[in-house]
């Protein structure tokens, strides 16, 4: 069943129903230029490098479960019920995992199984992995999106309507989009006509992959304007610029497309689409847009300030790989005025506070807030031991390079180690908490973050292969808590992208209904020469740092397809209306403009 | 019959040396290689000419120790280390040759674990990333992936540690081309190529004459 094709599914396509705003067919009749054309972004899958499973031993009462999970306080509580025992005799524990993405969460049925085994053998642990081949069928895709879009514009680059009748699938559960988003980040356009439907197809299903439905929505959109403005003989940058007043936030987006500009040599290297570069390597740049919420996620931290100076900071999150250990550490230290190797920080571990799932760029907002309120909670009950010792009250102490102090007053100070030992024997625990549904009015963190991702690309018009070259990066995320790792977020979700973009592709048999590449040799990643220059601006302004941290997994990983593909259209001067941009695509687009 | 033998090791050393090979080829995508087992830098003796099926005791000079060691013959020395060593800094993901996440360094070369059988590796010296560290103190290329960052989820990053020791030990002083396609053998899925690139560099810097081996 080819899902290319939505006159060839039959009884399997699910319409959404029609949204209309304002008044498009008047738009349309009104408009001086209009563009049409057809977009495909295929099923991905997330290929995480250790694949989904479990040591799990199941002895008597007890069920011993180590899963590689994005959800370590929930997870164990939902192989409960697949296994039927009450959720308080499952202890979980992780400290690693091998990548998530987003497929991550469930216990899946072969939890289930192997604490099933582990039962019958008596309580033995049993060790159960997906292969390659069954990771790549069944734990989880990112569904794909084919679209016909239709926009209208005045001749002096203004937007006026977009149309869209798109189509997706995420396996047997269908596909669905929400495209209430379309025109993405332009999104406040007055006239739209949006379509939708999801196919589904006897195909494992969909799993959140790194920002739900946002690359799919960023690669249409972006492609669609990137068209409308080729149209209209206008330089992209310069369309975008021109409707910025609809985008959700147009100061933010502005300044992030002139810094990006500025960081790509826009000047130096941008042609009109009709006027590709001479010589059989043509080279283009391209735009692609990114927004994601990012509000952090409930959590609960306990932190215990022991006699001998040792800070523990227990919460049961999980590190995905993005530092959330270092965040966690980065913030109690600060609060206690320690290094950070002087706090031991343990998650992974359901005997700890539970923590929200890491999903949604939610976690570095939940367990920072949770963690600052539990170290403040306890720094307060230092200070109000050491205050009559001191003859300082409470609230004129303050905690700085390992010390205890009277405010700006080094001299009435004492080191942190002698000062917890003022403890006797008794330690200090105190619980901090964050609610996801309070924490904006609280105002240590915020959601909604912008970024921009422009693309250099080089396209060889007689192989038709795709270089990758440049790729500039202005990502906003709110207050960011550690630059390096943050950058190695965004250096990442770019390299994804170079993936999604030119190599990445579920490929089924259409007879059997099998993946015919559920392997790493056709199931491509890029390796470490595809990928070219990536340069990345955070953007940290005074007034992006007021808003408090907002997560930043997802956003950056956005834009990057858009970006590469509307690249290789200014480059090649026609669009290849399907990624990823393989070389029989580039050239199929080439021969039939020759044709045209 | 020894003269024909040393000579389809010659052939199998030029045709079958993955960074030759790799290098030859440009390594365009960065997902080409091969598993064979390099057959030079051998001087030990040959290998128990015992072969199963069932499991077969064999010694595994591991890390400058011998490991004993019982395995079926099929079994690789990627699940040896990791299922029957307790050594599971080599990860096993494609176990077939593309991903370079169990790489170790077997007499000098960097190869790929999943493809080499255990039965194979015998009287050669095998390194793996839990012999890298001297007791409080970081491999220079361990310490240099810290330093840039070039780790998140860390599931290829052993591997990579390691293909990036066996670059190193032969190319000591890259360029940052000659990194791009000497690492080509190793895949990354959380996207650290950009932190790997600059740690490869720097841990170049900080090895020269003081190579640590
Ligand atoms: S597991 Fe050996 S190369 Fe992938
Ligand atoms: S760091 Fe996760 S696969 Fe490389």
């Amino acid at each position: 069943m080819h899902e290319h094709d939505l006159s060839k599914v039959g009884t399997r396509a699910k319409p959404a129903g029609e949204q209309v705003a304002g008044d498009p067919d008047k738009a349309f009749q009104e408009a001086e230029v209009t563009s049409e054309g057809e977009y495909g972004i295929p099923v991905i899958t997330h290929c995480c490098l250790e694949p989904h499973g479990q040591v799990v031993q199941w002895n008597g009462d007890k069920v011993e479960y180590w899963p590689s999970t994005q959800n370590v306080t929930q997870v164990g509580n939902d192989l409960a019920k697949l296994i039927e025992v009450p959720a308080n005799q499952i202890h979980t524990h992780m400290d690693y995992m091998g990548g998530g993405f987003g497929s991550k969460f469930p216990p899946d049925l072969w939890g289930a199984e192997a604490a099933q085994l582990s039962k019958m053998s008596g309580g033995r642990p049993v060790k159960l992995f997906l292969d390659r081949a069954t990771e790549l069928t069944i734990a989880g895709n990112r569904p794909s999106v084919f679209a016909k879009v239709k926009t209208g514009a005045k001749k002096d680059g203004t937007i006026t309507v977009w149309q869209s009748q798109t189509w997706a699938t995420g396996g047997y559960t269908g596909g669905n989009l929400n495209v209430s988003l379309f025109p993405y980040v332009f999104n406040k356009l007055e006239n739209k006509r949006l379509n939708h439907t999801a196919v589904s197809i006897n195909a494992g299903s969909a799993r959140a992959w790194r920002a739900p439905n946002h690359p799919q929505l960023s690669f249409v959109t972006c492609s669609a304007l990137e068209d409308l403005a080729a149209k209209l003989n206008m330089d992209a940058l310069a369309f975008f610029l021109k409707n910025i007043e609809i985008t959700t936030r147009p100061q933010v987006y502005k300044a992030q497309l002139e810094k990006a500009a500025e960081m790509i040599e826009w000047k130096k290297y941008a042609h009109l689409r009709s006027d590709t570069t001479k010589g059989p390597v043509k080279r283009g740049l391209g735009i692609g847009v990114n927004t994601w919420g990012g509000l952090g996620h409930d959590s609960q931290c306990r932190v215990t300030i022991h006699p001998d100076g040792s800070v523990d900071v227990d919460l049961c999150s999980q590190d995905l790989g993005t530092a959330t250990r270092t965040m966690i550490a980065m913030v109690a230290a600060e609060t206690f005025g320690l290094t950070i190797n002087q706090v031991k920080v343990g998650i992974g571990d359901t005997q700890f506070p539970p923590s929200g799932g890491s999903g949604g760029s939610t976690t570095i907002g939940g367990v920072t807030v949770s963690t600052r309120k539990a170290t403040v909670n306890a720094l307060g009950k230092l200070f109000d031991l050491l205050s009559p010792v001191m003859g300082v009250p409470a609230d004129g102490l303050e905690a700085v390079d390992g010390r205890i102090q009277q405010k700006g007053n080094p001299s009435k100070s004492m080191t942190w180690q002698q000062a917890c030992a003022k403890m006797g024997t008794q330690s200090i625990s105190e619980m901090g908490q964050n609610k996801q549904a309070e924490a904006v009015k609280e105002g240590l963190i915020n959601q909604g973050t912008s970024g921009v991702q422009m693309a250099d690309v080089s396209v060889d018009t007689d192989t038709g292969i795709v270089k990758m070259n440049r790729m500039v990066a202005v990502q906003d995320c709110g207050l960011v808590v550690n630059p390096k790792t943050a950058e190695s977020q965004v250096f990442g979700a770019c390299i994804m992208s170079c993936c999604a973009a030119l190599m990445e592709e579920r490929i089924m048999d259409q007879q059997t209904g099998r993946v015919l590449n559920p392997d790493m040799e056709f199931y491509k990643l890029a390796g470490i020469s595809d990928i070219g220059e990536i340069i990345v601006h955070m953007d940290i302004t005074p007034e992006h740092d007021a808003r408090g941290i907002i997560g930043l997994g997802e956003p950056p990983a956005v834009g990057g397809v858009a970006a590469i593909s509307n690249a290789v259209a200014n480059a090649i001067g026609v669009r290849v209306p399907m990624v990823p941009l393989t070389p029989n695509r580039v050239l199929a687009a080439l021969s039939q403009r020759r044709i045209g | 019959m020894s003269s024909t033998k040393d000579e389809i090791r010659k052939k199998r050393k030029s045709a079958f040396s993955r960074r030759g090979f790799l290098k030859g080829l440009g390594a365009g995508t960065g997902v080409l290689s091969t598993g064979v087992l390099a057959e030079q830098e051998t001087d030990a003796a040959p290998a128990t000419p015992v072969q199963g099926p069932g499991a077969v005791a064999i010694t595994l000079d591991i890390n400058g120790r011998p490991h004993k060691v019982n395995v079926e013959p099929r079994t690789t020395l990627c699940d040896t280390l990791r299922n029957h060593l307790d050594l599971t800094g080599a990860k096993r993901v494609c176990d077939r040759g593309t991903c370079g996440a169990c790489t170790v360094i077997i007499g000098g070369k960097v190869m790929y674990s999943c493809t080499v059988l255990a039965i194979e590796a015998q009287g050669k010296k095998i390194q793996t990333i839990e012999g890298l560290a001297q007791p409080g103190k970081l491999h220079p290329v361990s310490q240099a992936f810290w330093d840039n960052d070039a780790q998140q989820c860390g599931y290829c990053t052993p591997g990579f540690v390691m293909a990036a020791k066996g670059f190193l030990d032969h190319h000591p002083n890259p360029t940052y081309e000659e990194v791009k396609k000497g690492l080509g053998g190793n895949l990354c899925r959380c996207g650290t190529y950009v932190g790997v690139r600059k740690a490869v560099l720097q841990a170049a810097k900080e090895m020269q004459g003081g190579r640590n081996a």
